[in-house]
């Protein structure tokens, strides 16, 4: 009797269902957990878990499938703990469910008005957690609390105006005592930023305009008003140095995408990493891969952080595969670049300078002939996550391998329309295809690469048992050995591969999550 | 206040393309300078098939027709009215259009007899699936897209369409056209209609012909008129265009 009893206060002590901050910080210590976007704050996004391995995956089979009613593509990154899994649900719903039993605990429904621009689809890529509140960021462009226990909502503040073209689509970043909030737009024409709000309260406690207006350092780098319209938006979640207080994000593409001639000059801060102070939202530095770039080369890719020795002594780095073909190595104090690699195939830079700036070709200014650019609008890489394994030192990044002809066309600027300059046509008789690639961290050269049928919209998860997890537009989710890309067991969906795989640990076992059509899959052994 | 500071761009801008250009630029290439038509339908009708009104005419340009020859596009909504007029101004512009040579009847037999055509190309529901369907294809293609279809099969195959040639280990080869194909996996027909599945573990080659077409020419075998026959009966499959 007694014992029982021990044991249901222990699982009701597993089972606390809150999430202080402390715990995010120190994720590291419950490996079981998936706490934070992209696993940790410095956006390792691997798992240290090593029941599944190189040797058994081949076991791997479906557990339990929780079917999404969205319309949307499915692209949500879960949260687990403490036998909760917390999932967002095209265009901006929440719901929580039993990871025993893939059963729904509650949803959030939220209404969204009609006629959102949203220039790729109204989507959804997961939730932040932080002490017992639930945070999702809107389509409609609100950050809404919810409580983690039952979906009521807590508070509901409105981040923008979703008229003006500006909407959410990032997972919050939880940070401390903040709830961070990236936005998206930058192909109508808007201003971007990044947002800070109290936890408790939903108050904003900062924000930051991604394009400086007058009087401010880098206003010069736009001419004439352009900067009103500059884009530079925070579309993907970023990642965080609890040690220095700062936060890393990257930015998207100036606007107009590819007539730069409305804008001249660099475009500070568009294309950019930026380094803010978590606590008050100052600038502390920024790196800008592209400067002006008419290309389209948004660099909302992850920045992952990293701890190593460079050149023989220890540093803090930041590992960024960018959009743009070239993978950087920075130093994440101060932001000084130390390196850039080519990873795959690209026509718009002769290659970059000493400093860490491109040497751009003539693909640089799209006419009505037409210009073949390499990689496309979608990149080389995009928000789909890559993964650094500390057991291979390797940086997993899926690519995708596709360019395109790109022709001159409007840029007058009307609120609420496309404002891109250019359109568009594929190549004919050349077949895309995509690639993962692992790259040693430091350097960026490719140790191997496995192809894939069509670019892929997926992410890539290694794990401490030696496995790659990622999927395909076909609808295959497959696993790699991490040193030699082979591969080790694969399943067919049915559906388009549109997120990143996550695993966790439940009573004891290791699974294997990811969203593939509109299904949650979740795998496990035996 | 965005508005009223960007009005000095807005005069910089006036000479942003127009409807015409648009469709110089973009539609011509697919549906003929003047509508008349070509790899896509011919646009100088007052009625068209997709788009029985405006708004269906500006859904259909910005997004395309999925699965189709019809890609979508980024215009934004004011080059899309543009465009849109301009499309429904074709109609106008429209010459009396000379009455194509050939006599539908004999090209029927040709495709059936001497062609073969049958073999390959399915018609209202019957004939083999190695080629597309031909059924409504006169909606789709000018007669002078579908005539060089014909003559020179390899000019613009359908994107849609590769041609595969796949070698398993145990040296068995497999030629056809690409019915799906995946990271791992590949489905193939071939002329005879067979359908192949392979693991790509389980073959020692898999070859993809992009752009070459497995459809023989018939710019010797068939004579003029009778090649004529053949496109008056093609351009007979699908809606007769209304005037
Ligand atoms: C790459 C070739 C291609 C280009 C470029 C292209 N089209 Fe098309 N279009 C097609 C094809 C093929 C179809 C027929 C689709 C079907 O029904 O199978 C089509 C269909 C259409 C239709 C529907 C016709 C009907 O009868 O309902 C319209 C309207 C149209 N296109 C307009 C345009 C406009 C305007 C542009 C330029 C902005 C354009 N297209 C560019 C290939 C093209
Ligand atoms: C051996 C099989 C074969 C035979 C016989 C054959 N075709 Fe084809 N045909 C194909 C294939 C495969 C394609 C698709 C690839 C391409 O367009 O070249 C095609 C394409 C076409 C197209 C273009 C369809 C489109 O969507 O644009 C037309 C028109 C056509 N065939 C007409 C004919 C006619 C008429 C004959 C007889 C005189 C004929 N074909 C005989 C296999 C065949």
């Amino acid at each position: 009797m007694k014992i029982v009893l021990l044991l249901i206060l222990l699982t009701a002590a597993l089972h606390a269902q809150t999430l202080p901050y402390e715990r995010i910080v120190n994720s590291a210590r419950e490996p079981g957990h998936w706490l934070t976007y992209s696993g940790n704050y410095s956006s390792h996004h691997y798992s240290p878990l090593a029941q599944i391995n190189r040797l058994n995956v081949v076991r791997l089979q479906p557990k339990w499938i929780y079917q999404v009613r969205g319309r949307e593509h499915f692209e949500a990154m879960p949260i687990v703990f403490d036998g909760v899994m917390y999932i967002t649900d095209p265009p901006s719903d929440v719901t929580a469910l039993d990871v025993r039993t893939g059963r729904p605990l509650w949803h959030y429904r939220r209404a969204i008005p009609e006629g959102i621009p949203a220039c790729c689809g109204q989507v959804n890529r997961g939730v932040a957690v932080l002490d017992d509140l639930v945070y999702i960021a809107t389509i409609d462009a609100h950050l809404v609390a919810l409580d983690a226990k039952s979906g009521a909502v807590r508070w509901d503040v409105e981040v923008a105006d979703y008229k003006q073209a500006i909407t959410l689509t990032a997972a919050p970043l939880a940070i401390k005592d903040k709830i961070i909030v990236g936005m998206a737009g930058a192909e109508y024409g808007v201003r971007g930023f990044l947002d800070a709000y109290d936890a408790k309260t939903g108050r904003c406690a900062w924000r930051f305009w991604t394009t400086p207006g007058p009087g401010e350092p880098g206003n010069e780098t736009w001419s004439g008003d352009s900067w009103q319209r500059g884009g530079a938006t925070t579309w993907v979640t970023g990642s965080y140095d609890p040690d220095l207080d700062l936060l890393y994000w990257g930015t998207g593409n100036p606007g107009p995408d590819y007539d730069g001639t409305v804008r001249e000059g660099d475009n500070l801060y568009s294309d950019s990493v930026i380094a803010l102070s978590g606590a008050t939202g100052k600038l502390k530095w920024h790196f800008q891969f592209l400067p002006h770039d008419v290309n389209d080369l948004d660099s909302n890719q992850i920045p992952v952080l990293l701890n190593a020795p460079w050149q023989g002594k220890p540093r803090k780095l930041m590992l960024f595969a960018n959009r743009n073909a070239f993978y950087y190595v920075l130093d994440r104090e101060t932001g000084e670049f130390l390196k850039a690699t080519q990873f795959t195939r690209q026509n718009w830079a002769k290659g970059i300078d000493v400093k860490g700036r491109p040497i751009p070709t003539n693909t640089t200014t799209v006419n009505a002939e037409g210009v073949l650019v390499y990689p496309d609008d979608d990149g080389s890489s995009n928000w789909f996550s890559p993964s650094y394994s500390p057991r291979t030192g390797l940086f997993y990044q899926n690519v995708r391998e596709k360019g395109a002809y790109y022709y001159k066309a409007d840029t007058r600027f009307r609120p609420g329309q496309l404002y891109l300059g250019a359109t568009k046509r594929d190549i004919p008789n050349e077949e895309p295809y995509g690639t993962m690639k692992a790259l040693r961290a430091l350097t960026g050269e490719k140790v191997w690469e496995f192809r894939m049928q069509s670019p892929p919209w997926c992410g890539a998860l290694a794990t401490a048992g030696d496995v790659v997890f990622s999927g395909t537009m076909e609808g295959d989710f497959f696993a790699l050995d991490a040193w030699n890309g082979k591969v080790l067991w694969r399943f067919q969906t049915g559906g388009e591969i549109w997120a990143n795989p996550i695993s966790y640990r439940s009573e004891g076992k290791q699974y294997v999550a990811i969203a593939a059509g509109s299904a949650l899959m979740v795998f496990g052994l035996d | 206040m965005l508005a009223a500071a960007a009005v000095p761009l807005f005069l910089l801008m006036m000479q942003a393309p127009s409807g015409d250009s648009i469709y110089a630029g973009q539609c011509a290439i697919c549906h003929g300078q003047r509508g008349e038509g070509g790899r896509g339908p011919s646009l100088n009708r007052t009625k068209l098939r997709h788009a029985s009104d405006d708004t269906a005419l500006r859904r259909i340009i910005r997004h395309g027709l999925p699965g189709t020859g019809m890609p979508a596009t980024w215009l934004n909504e004011v080059e899309l009215v543009e465009v849109a007029g301009f499309v429904r101004s074709l109609s106008n512009a429209r010459k009396p259009q000379a009455e194509l040579p050939g006599n539908a009847e004999r090209g029927r037999a040709i495709f059936a007899g001497k062609g073969a055509c049958v073999q390959c190309h399915v018609v209202n529901g019957a004939g083999g699936a190695f080629g597309p369907a031909l059924t409504g294809i006169a909606a789709q293609r000018s007669a002078g897209h579908l005539r060089q279809s014909i003559v020179d099969p390899g000019a613009d195959v359908p994107p849609s369409f590769v041609l595969l040639r796949a070698e398993t280990a145990g040296g068995r080869t497999v030629t056809g056209a690409r019915v799906n194909e995946d990271t791992f996996s590949v489905q193939i027909r071939d002329a005879a209609g067979t359908l192949h599945s392979f693991w790509k573990t389980e073959l020692k080659m898999l070859k993809k012909e992009l752009g070459k077409s497995a459809m023989p020419s018939y710019a010797t075998s068939l004579t003029g008129p009778e090649l004529d026959d053949l496109v008056r009966y093609l351009a007979g499959l699908g809606e007769t265009e209304a005037q």
